[in-house]
């Protein structure tokens, strides 16, 4: 083979290229740059649950959801708006959907029920430095409060509000303590875990089964499970979606 | 050095009282009081011998918590192939719901501070009418 010196260093560099290029894509591949990049679909088969907004608020003044949720996972109920604990609450759709207001004018004085979101790219999860809180396989975003360190990023981080810092330790402000399942401590920052210690028992979240109207489905997002049916069935709604966030709440309008 | 006798025989005095503890206790044989935990009548065997228990009960406790927490694993199996729930208040304080008398006597005789109580609850405590011993 009869090479000139020009030829011989484009090729050589084109085999350098080929070399490089393995260890590049393997690189950008990885599933935790998937996930920041957001290009990652829905994972098949994650939770999620279905708020139909017009046979929750049916009954006025109910919070039946709230105290249910609130007994079962120990909130406390300390009393004053800076230093509250809340794992489900009540807005108006004008707070919920900021940007959406005039989209369903019918809807402008509905209540609507808020509680993490559960997201599919978890703001919250990128930015706690000790992996206290994380996505889990089948979509929930946990908290280990052994972990948290308190620092609150989270809470910065998540565009919902979800999550509540323990400003004091919350224990004297817990009417009923429900013995199965631990309280919180001062300097941990708690939320909504769509009830993995029910679900770990086959049981549905306290406040799916609370709600009278079933107003709540929660399920599987996959072919043939009850929250599929209710959300093909009508337009819904997902909160501040356009943050890229891919909340797992859905609204039916 | 001025005053020697003094101070060579200050530090002798104050290294016989500094270490007194311990050669008492060499001395004697045993501690002055050790603990002394009250297994709660009627508990039946631990999850793991009693030995390995009082060993290692602080590792396999973490072992646990991550298991459960982190992976999702509620169960344990133990050596003898049984299998357990993974839970503090569940499955540890249901044999020994007198944590004052079984947890807090060993760990307030070794200064440990377990911050694991500061949410995990504590069943009521059981009185010596309920079968507990005072």
């Amino acid at each position: 083979m009869n090479l000139d010196r020009r030829t011989f260093l484009k090729l050589a560099s084109l085999g350098l290229l080929a070399i490089a290029a393995k260890p590049a894509i393997d690189l950008l591949t990885r599933p935790e740059i998937v996930r920041a990049l957001g290009i990652e679909s829905t994972l098949p088969g994650r939770l999620a649950m279905a708020v139909d907004l017009k046979a929750c608020t049916a009954e006025a003044g109910c919070h039946d959801c709230i105290l249910a949720c609130h007994s079962v996972h120990n909130v406390p109920d300390i009393g004053t708006a800076k230093e509250e604990v809340k794992w489900i609450r009540e807005a108006t759709y004008g707070q919920a959907f900021s940007g959406q207001e005039t989209q369903y004018a019918a809807l402008k004085d509905a209540r609507v029920l808020l509680l993490c979101n559960h997201c599919d790219n978890p703001p919250c999860v990128r930015v706690c430095p000790t992996q206290a809180t994380w996505r889990r396989v089948d979509g929930i975003v946990m908290m280990d409060y052994h972990r948290c360190i308190g620092c609150r990023y989270c809470m910065a981080a998540c565009p919902y509000g979800s999550r509540s810092f323990n400003w004091r330790d919350p224990v004297p402000y817990i009417n009923d303590i429900n013995l199965n399942y631990p309280t919180r401590t001062k300097g941990v920052v708690e939320k909504c875990n769509f009830c993995e210690e029910r679900l770990a028992l086959g049981q549905p979240p306290a406040c799916v089964e609370a709600c009278k109207k079933g107003a709540l489905t929660f399920g599987e997002l996959k072919p043939g499970t009850d929250i599929q049916r209710v959300l093909s069935k009508g337009y819904s709604l997902t909160r501040k979606s356009q943050l890229g966030t891919r909340p797992q709440v859905y609204y039916i309008v | 050095m001025f005053d020697k006798g003094k101070v060579l025989g200050g530090i002798a005095v104050f290294i016989c009282l500094g270490t007194f503890p311990l050669w008492y206790i060499a001395y004697q044989g045993k501690a002055a009081y050790p603990p002394d935990p009250v297994i709660y009548p009627g508990s039946g065997q631990c999850v793991e011998s009693a030995e390995y228990m009082r060993k290692y009960h602080m590792q396999m406790l973490e072992k646990w918590r991550d298991q459960a927490v982190r992976q999702d694993d509620r169960f344990y199996t133990a050596t003898d192939n049984k299998t357990y729930d993974i839970s503090l208040t569940g499955t540890c304080l249901k044999c020994h719901p007198n944590k004052a008398e079984f947890c807090d006597r060993c760990h307030n005789y070794n200064a440990v501070a377990p911050n694991c109580y500061s949410c995990h609850n504590i069943p009521p405590q059981p009185t010596e009418a309920s079968g507990g011993t005072k």
